[in-house]
């Protein structure tokens, strides 16, 4: 229980100490960071161990009591995040020692990440809304930082607008949250949700729901709202592509939606339709734009939009095994997502270039690119027996056990558009003659540390089925599904444990 | 602080600018160290201590000011006001379970020392440096320098 | 009540100028107005009825103090917000040296 706020503690600390010596000893920011992520993967598993054994667990900081104070509440739900983003970060963290050679300040590089790992964390465990608040503007602006690290002018171009609709976002957010404790007197998450119960429904938490769904949707990247997403995904450096796509966008967007809409809120009917609207609205329109694409991470990015779309979906749906359906897919696409960027951030080191009519021969010159490759992309586009062909069929088997067959139907064929334009767009590039391509300023090689992180990434995601045995894997997804569907009952957990 | 003319400001502006720099430091630090009994505090003190060194800039053109504090400094500066910032703030952590919980008893003792002395000093360090280098960093980085024609 | 009226108002006019103005500056001055203008409905919701500042006297008579919170809140709120416009000034003098220009549909490189 006294490792929760470790994971707070090691990321923040570890940003100011390479900040202070990392431009001296030479090597030490990079050895720092692989030290620093694999120790919160390590401390994550240990938390998600002690989860499964008590069922939640509270760190109040300070010894506050709990109304007065900001808790670090660890249950399930927080539990299940936490083991997948750290692991996919420290696998990202391995990637990028060898990516961000090519930048001349790294030890930059270095503060940023393990700033915006910090800020992830902090979002996963905290029990207090302004916490949450504060904690998704450290992950935001160490991310808009990092999107302009190259310092080229499309990187600025796209940072500059992906800052200035995130900061209206959030200013959205924090009029949500300033209305929120004007009615009910308290920050605290469990609190306010006790709180909320007793007073019943009003028009004012309402407006507090749309507002919400605006600033957390824009994080979330939902269809109105996706405009950033594929200028900043796009034009960032591999690593932190994969980092925004694969965890922030889930985190802030995702994660917070749900802890805000289900368990502080209560989950109703008006709420409900809103997200399946939304998340249709994502799954189409993307779908649909992902098809003129030539350069291959914009490709990646409307794929992002498109599946997100899908986690929104089922969650809207709200029965317990739409919500076991989302949170497997968040996991499953976090894994791919993740390779798959990478993966491109290979394919632009050894061709040089980003655009999809100019890049062949992938498989042939870098094989271990163009199998970790095929694999990410089968994966996203429901191929058994890789793990998204298991995910996407409990979503569209909870569509219809809820008495919503078109949804299931949109889900199919949405899945048939993924399918198309992954084959329209990776099959030239994979299997194509290569050798005719001009290839100036590319190094021939992946080295090592690159392979070995997308390696692993892939062999995860086709042993992420395992999360679906009975008795030993999906103990802790079920355990995270219980505490979305129980809704309010997150606050007498809470207090429950707080004796 | 060298008098040449053709750096920086006028005469005025500069004498004048000798005669209050020292003011200005001080009352950033009162306003800093007196924020838990009138508004203030370490980030309102921190800010005003940026103002000084943005004056000295201002005043007499960035080469006089960076001599007096290094963009290097800075940078040592604003990491080690955080992380003395967190290391005060992981003592507030410290249960009875950790091994050193004996140095962390000696120190939280001190009461005054740690919540009303060391906290508005690392904010005022962290805020005052930080400010200052993103000024620099800014001044540094236009390549039009109108202090110098 | 118009207090609270009046911040909206505030808030609709910084509003206004993201979304219309087509200068990189006047943008990133019309996100301040915003910021500013969420922080004070914030701090006036704390007011209490003939409230004194929430300081700690051992020798005064208090009868009612506003509310604390929202204070300590709206510090670290403006501090972020603070760092948000360093930020975006900073991006903004780059994007002038690279494009050559302030004016927004000017800048748009990135297409699809």
């Amino acid at each position: 229980m006294y490792l929760v706020p470790f994971l707070l503690i090691i990321p923040l600390g570890l940003a100011f100490l390479i900040a202070l010596i990392g431009k001296k000893i030479n090597a030490a920011d990079s050895f720092l960071t692989a030290i620093g992520t694999s120790s919160l993967a390590v401390i994550s598993y240990m938390i998600a161990f002690s989860v499964l054994a008590n069922k939640i667990l509270v760190y109040k900081t300070g010894n506050w009591i709990s109304s007065a104070g900001i808790p670090m509440v660890v249950d399930a739900l927080a539990a299940f995040m936490l083991v997948t983003v750290n692991t996919i970060i420290f696998l990202i963290a391995l990637y990028s020692i060898d990516y961000v050679k090519k930048y001349t300040d790294q030890w930059k590089f270095y503060t940023l990440f393990m700033l915006m790992v910090g800020g992830i964390n902090g979002v996963l465990v905290t029990g207090d809304i302004f916490n949450l608040y504060v904690f998704l503007e450290i992950t935001a602006i160490s991310g808009y930082f990092l999107v302009a690290f190259g310092t080229s002018a499309d990187e600025f171009e796209a940072s500059f607008k992906y800052a200035v609709m995130g900061t209206v976002a959030s200013i959205f957010i924090l009029l949500g949250i300033a209305l929120l404790y004007s009615y009910t007197n308290t920050l605290n998450m469990a609190d306010m949700a006790n709180v909320l119960a007793s007073k019943g429904p009003s028009k004012i938490i309402q407006f507090v729901a749309v507002l919400f769904l605006m600033g957390l949707g824009l994080k979330a990247a939902l269809a109105p709202f996706h405009a950033w997403l594929p200028y900043a995904h796009s034009s960032a450096p591999a690593p932190v592509s994969a980092m925004l796509s694969g965890v922030v966008v889930k985190v802030s967007g995702v994660y917070a939606l749900s802890r805000i809409f289900f368990n502080v809120f209560g989950m109703t009917a008006q709420i409900s339709t809103v997200l399946i609207i939304l998340g249709v609205l994502s799954m189409i329109v993307a779908s649909l734009l992902a098809f003129g694409q030539s350069d291959i991470k914009r490709l990646f990015a409307y794929s992002s939009i498109s599946q997100i779309g899908y986690i929104v979906l089922a969650l809207g749906i709200a029965t317990p095994l739409s919500i076991f359906g989302a949170l497997f897919h968040l996991l499953n696409h976090s894994l791919f997502k993740a390779l798959l960027f990478l993966n491109s951030g290979a394919i632009e080191r050894t061709t040089g270039t980003r655009d999809l009519n100019k890049i062949r021969g992938v498989l042939s010159n870098t094989p271990v690119v163009g199998y970790t490759g095929i694999t990410g992309a089968l994966s996203i586009c429901g191929m058994p027996p890789l793990g998204g062909f298991w995910s996407k069929l409990i979503i569209i088997l909870a569509c219809i056990q809820a008495n919503r067959p078109v949804l299931g139907f949109i889900a199919i064929s949405v899945s048939m558009l993924t399918l198309a334009y992954y084959f329209k767009a990776l099959t030239p590039a994979m299997f194509g003659q290569a050798g005719k391509m001009a290839v100036n300023g590319a190094q021939k090689k992946v080295t090592l540390a690159m392979s070995i992180p997308m390696v692993i990434l892939a062999v995860l995601s086709i042993v992420s089925v395992m999360m679906l045995l009975p008795n030993s894997g999906n103990a802790l997804l079920n355990n995270a599904v219980s505490v979305l569907y129980g809704g309010r009952d997150y606050a007498a957990i809470v207090f429950g444990a707080n004796k | 602080m060298l008098d040449r003319e053709d750096k920086g400001m006028t005469l005025i502006v500069k004498t004048v600018t000798r005669i209050t720099l020292g003011f200005i430091l001080l009352y950033g630090i009162y306003i800093g160290f007196s924020g838990h009994a009138s508004p203030g505090g370490g980030f309102a003190g921190g800010v005003i201590i940026a103002l000084s060194f943005v004056h000295i800039m201002l005043a007499f053109g960035k080469d006089v000011a960076l001599r007096h504090l290094k963009a290097r400094m800075l940078r040592v500066l604003s990491a080690l006001g955080g992380l003395v910032f967190l290391f005060v703030i992981l003592m507030g952590f410290a249960h009875k379970r950790v091994p050193l919980d004996m140095i962390f008893d000696a120190v939280r003792s001190c009461h005054i020392f740690t919540n009303d002395i060391i906290i508005p000093l690392c904010e005022m360090v962290i805020v005052g440096a930080g400010l200052f280098a993103i000024f620099t960093a800014l001044v540094l980085l236009s390549k039009i320098d109108k202090n110098s024609e | 009540m118009t207090v609270y009226l009046l911040c909206l108002v505030l808030f609709s006019v910084g509003l206004y100028c993201v979304l219309r103005k087509r200068n990189i500056i006047k943008i990133i001055i019309g996100i301040g107005i915003m910021e500013y203008a969420v922080n004070l409905f914030f701090i006036l919701l704390g007011y209490r009825h003939e409230g004194r500042s929430p300081i700690f006297a051992e020798d005064q008579m208090i009868k009612n103090v506003v509310d604390p919170l929202p204070q300590a809140v709206v510090l670290t709120t403006i501090v972020i917000g603070l760092s948000v416009t360093l930020l975006l000034v900073s991006i903004a003098i780059r994007i002038y040296e690279k494009y050559g220009t302030f004016d927004i549909t000017k800048i748009d490189n990135l297409k699809g």
